[in-house]
């Protein structure tokens, strides 16, 4: 990493490049990008630089290529992993002032945007056109695609619509040296290595995307969504199997648990049943004749597998109503619990019932709450941690538990990041699902694009220094890893 | 299915090909051999006998098997539990294996409207240039831990690893399909009745055109597809499933003859390049299949003009196949060195430089 300060004659070579007002140093200025969304971790950065065109965002890359100064990019700072914030002696970059859709082409069916255009501006721009952008993650009001880019963002309709990388064709990126790449293509397959998607998710550690062309699909004719409730978790968890088995794709399938119904429906009034287990939001969309075939087949497979209950919404008024719990069920649980912590662990679906009954074992062995709603058709678990920071130590069991669940994703063959990245926060448990030659194959890839180790440094892949001081070892067919560390 | 596991085997081949410098023409069932440069290497290595299921849950959505596992065995594996592979890839012979469709990236007419042969990748295992064998990606449709080197080994030729298993997403078979044909004489005409086509949420999962033919398939539960059918009109191929089989293997008509076949990836609503010869359009106008005789240099410019890429698929003459941006092909040696610092594993299947 590097050890170059940021000088007073750095600063105003940024300030000759961008102008005065897009290169901020004063403290006041500089608190709205201490931290993202995960507001536990922060770094008071020392420099924020606010490009506005492409070759600005060039000129300033090799800048810092020249003087040694680490990049962190930064879109809208939704990020729920501390990766856009700050590293020691580098700067911030900024896409939020590169926020125009160049082009929207409904003979092709896509959309150029730069990288800090909203994810939701793209599907209200398109909509005219009959058209929109799939991916929806539940920030997509406020979340750019620069940072869905760097995340593979997905949403509740990525089971049928797939995440940000099935949904983009082209992008510009610009690498560490200044040079600008345009990676894949107009067409569906470009020729060569898929540079495309190995940087899609790569959190910023490869390049700084500047603009994207991404697909849009047409909007469907026709939406139904069925709530099904369950007296149990494990019997909703193989509802969700036999619906997939049954050969439906739905566009979204949601599961909450007792504590997220009795949390969510005391906030919105939903009208969800109370006493249920667990329940499931089912979303079924296309021509009207596939809809009404799959609802069909949905209710009998729900049914079959022990549903007591099953609401159709047809309308749009009483689909939000369905929705309206599972969307708000962040700001229901930030009503009963002083603070709350979000996990992302993926699994395979068959173990839905076993992990879920686990992780209230876990919790209820630190004394910790969790609720638990997700994204049932991925196995995307997103368990959320209630504790008070304000308890001495009570931070410090959250992530324990949060450690744990992580692990146990990992232990029934799932992983420790569905779709929030790895950032500063999962680097400790990037050692427990990947071996030191897999970390060490990460790193030659980061130094092909990036040699000098400049963007964002130190996050996503943890060095094995790091995973020797963390003590968590990945343990792959019996061999201890990193034999030749040190331990501490 | 067989099932026979080569891990040792092979990883002490490519030890050995370390230890002796002496680089690797990595081979499944060679369907695909007529496609790039021929590499460079003379030894050979031999994945088709690395066989099997590792895991097959039809609840999951999920397959993972070992590279040299036949195409055909994987497919009608999946038929027997109403699933498959959404991708659609070709396979010229009975012979090809998974792990070849994978590196060569080739997916059929699904292509547009379910995903390539990336978008199903969920991970992979495989010997790097080192033979160090490593884990990628996993068995679950949503991961973002690490870089998705899973997806980069889709189309590089076996350039930066010996794939030894591949997890794949899979779906299920649609319950019912069928074929519409219309007559539509003018090129340019097919491909702008493709992208109104496209631009409406018709349960499409096929789109091309051939000889004076515009061929639909429609998938989806029967009545769904019947009333598209009705709304939308144009003849009932009695067939149905030929035409595509015929275009997905290369096997129908258009294909014959001695001429180059080129690949011609472009946005779908382009005009036609201006280049003569006989063309065949798919994947709703994104993939154009064109056997000329002109120059490829003279291809190579009249696609580039238009913003679309241009790939010389089959032809007796490889020398300027495809063309990467100086940019571009510098990263792909960069990302090349960094796999496989000893250029052992297919050298010189791209570009003699690469
Ligand atoms: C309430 C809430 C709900 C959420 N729901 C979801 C969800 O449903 N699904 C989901 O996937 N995520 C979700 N997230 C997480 C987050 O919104 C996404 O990760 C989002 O993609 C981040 O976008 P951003 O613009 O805020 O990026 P930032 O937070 O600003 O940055 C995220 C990362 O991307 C990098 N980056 C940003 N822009 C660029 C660029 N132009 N080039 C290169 N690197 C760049 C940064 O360096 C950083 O590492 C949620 C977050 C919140 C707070």
């Amino acid at each position: 990493m590097s050890n170059a300060i940021i000088t007073q004659a750095f600063i105003n070579q940024c300030r000759t490049l961008l102008g005065k007002d897009n290169v901020i140093s004063d403290p006041e200025r500089l608190k709205v990008y201490e931290c993202d969304a995960l507001v536990a971790l922060r770094v008071m950065p020392q420099l924020v630089v606010l490009p506005e065109t492409v070759e600005q965002v060039q000129a300033l890359l090799k800048l810092c290529h020249h003087h040694g100064v680490p990049v962190v990019a930064r879109g809208a700072g939704t990020g729920l992993t501390g990766g856009s914030i700050s590293v020691e002696n580098g700067i911030v970059l900024g896409l939020s002032k590169m926020n125009n859709i160049l082009a929207l082409d409904p003979d092709n069916r896509t959309a150029r945007v730069q990288a800090g255009v909203r994810n939701l501006a793209i599907s209200e721009a398109a909509k005219i056109h009959g058209l929109y952008y799939a991916p929806d993650p539940s920030s997509q009001i406020a979340c750019t695609i620069g940072g869905n880019l760097a995340q593979n963002s997905g949403g509740v309709h990525c089971l049928k619509y797939g995440l940000t990388v099935h949904n983009v064709l082209q992008i510009k990126l610009v690498t560490m040296t200044g040079e600008l790449l345009t990676l894949g293509g107009s067409g569906l397959d470009a020729p060569g290595y898929d540079l495309l998607a190995v940087t899609i998710g790569s959190e910023g550690l490869l390049g700084i995307v500047v603009e994207a062309t991404v697909r849009l699909l047409p909007i469907q004719p026709c939406i139904q969504v069925l709530l099904a409730a369950f007296e149990n978790i494990e019997q909703a968890g193989t509802a969700v199997a036999a619906i997939i088995a049954g050969g439906l794709i739905p566009a979204g399938l949601e599961l909450m648990d007792n504590a997220a119904i009795r949390v969510t429906e005391a906030f919105v009034h939903a009208g969800y049943p109370v006493d249920a287990g667990a329940i499931l939001l089912c979303e079924l969309d296309g021509p009207e004749a596939q809809v009404e075939a799959d609802r069909q087949k949905a209710e009998q497979i729900l049914k079959t597998h022990g549903a007591v209950e099953i609401r159709l919404a047809e309308a749009a008024e009483q689909r939000k109503l369905f929705w309206a719990g599972r969307k708000a069920a962040f700001p229901a649980v930030g009503r009963i619990a002083a603070d709350y912590y979000c996990m992302d662990g993926t699994i395979p679906r068959k173990h839905l019932a076993g992990v879920l009954t686990r992780i209230n074992q876990l919790a209820e062995a630190l004394g910790l709450r969790v609720v638990n709603v997700f994204h049932a058709g991925d196995g995307n678990l997103h368990p959320l941690i209630l504790y008070d920071m304000s308890i001495p130590g009570d931070y410090d069991k959250a992530e324990l538990l949060g450690g744990q669940i992580l692990e146990l994703c990992v232990e029934v063959g799932g992983t420790i990041t569905g779709e929030h990245g790895v950032g500063l926060e999962k680097l400790k448990h990037m050692c427990v699902q990947f071996s030191a030659l897999e970390l060490e194959q990460f790193h030659r890839l980061k130094q092909a694009f990036d040699p000098k180790q400049l963007l964002n440094p130190g996050k996503a892949i943890p060095t094995l220094h790091r995973c020797a001081e963390f003590g968590h070892m990945h343990v792959h067919q019996g061999q201890l890893p990193f034999p030749d560390l040190e331990r501490f | 299915m067989l099932s026979r596991d080569l891990t040792s085997e092979l990883q002490a081949q490519v030890q050995q090909a370390l230890a002796t410098k002496t680089a690797l023409r990595i081979v499944g069932g060679k369907s695909k051999a007529f496609y790039g440069l021929p590499s460079s290497a003379q030894t050979e290595l031999n994945v088709s006998g690395h066989q099997g299921v590792i895991a097959y849950e039809p609840s999951e959505l999920m397959l993972r098997v070992r590279a040299g596992t036949r195409l055909i065995d994987i497919k009608s594996l999946l038929a027997e539990h109403g699933q498959m592979l959404a991708f659609e890839p070709p396979a010229f012979t009975e012979q090809a294996t998974i792990g070849g469709t994978v590196a060569c990236g080739f997916s059929g007419p699904r292509r547009p409207f379910t995903g390539g042969v990336r978008d199903f990748v969920l991970g992979c295992s495989f010997l790097n240039g080192k033979a160090e064998l490593l884990h990628m990606g996993g068995q679950v449709m949503k991961n973002v831990a690490g870089f998705d080197v899973s997806r980069l080994m889709v189309g590089a030729l076996g350039q930066l690893g010996v794939m030894l298993d591949i997890s794949l997403r899979v779906l299920p078979i649609p319950e019912a399909e069928l074929t519409l044909t219309y007559e539509v004489a003018d090129i340019m005409n097919a491909v702008q009745k493709m992208q109104s086509l496209q631009g409406q949420p018709w349960p499409i999962s096929g789109l091309a055109f051939c000889d004076g033919q515009l061929k639909i398939r429609l998938s989806g539960a029967p009545s769904a597809i019947e009333q598209a059918a009705q709304q939308l009109g144009g003849d009932r191929e009695p067939q149905d499933e030929t035409f595509w089989q015929e275009l997905r293997e290369q096997q129908s008509a258009f294909f014959g003859g001695a001429e180059p076949l080129w690949r011609i990836s472009i946005a779908p609503a382009t005009p036609m390049p201006e280049l003569d010869g006989r063309w065949l359009i798919d994947w709703g106008g994104a993939q154009r299949w064109l056997k000329n005789t002109v120059p490829a240099a003279t291809i190579h410019e009249a696609v580039a003009a238009l913003d679309g890429t241009a790939l010389c698929f089959r032809g007796p003459d490889k020398t300027d196949w495809l063309r990467l941006e100086p940019g571009v092909l510098s990263l792909h040696r960069q990302l090349k060195q960094a796999f496989d610092p000893e250029q052992l594993l297919n050298p010189h299947r791209f570009t003699p430089e690469l």
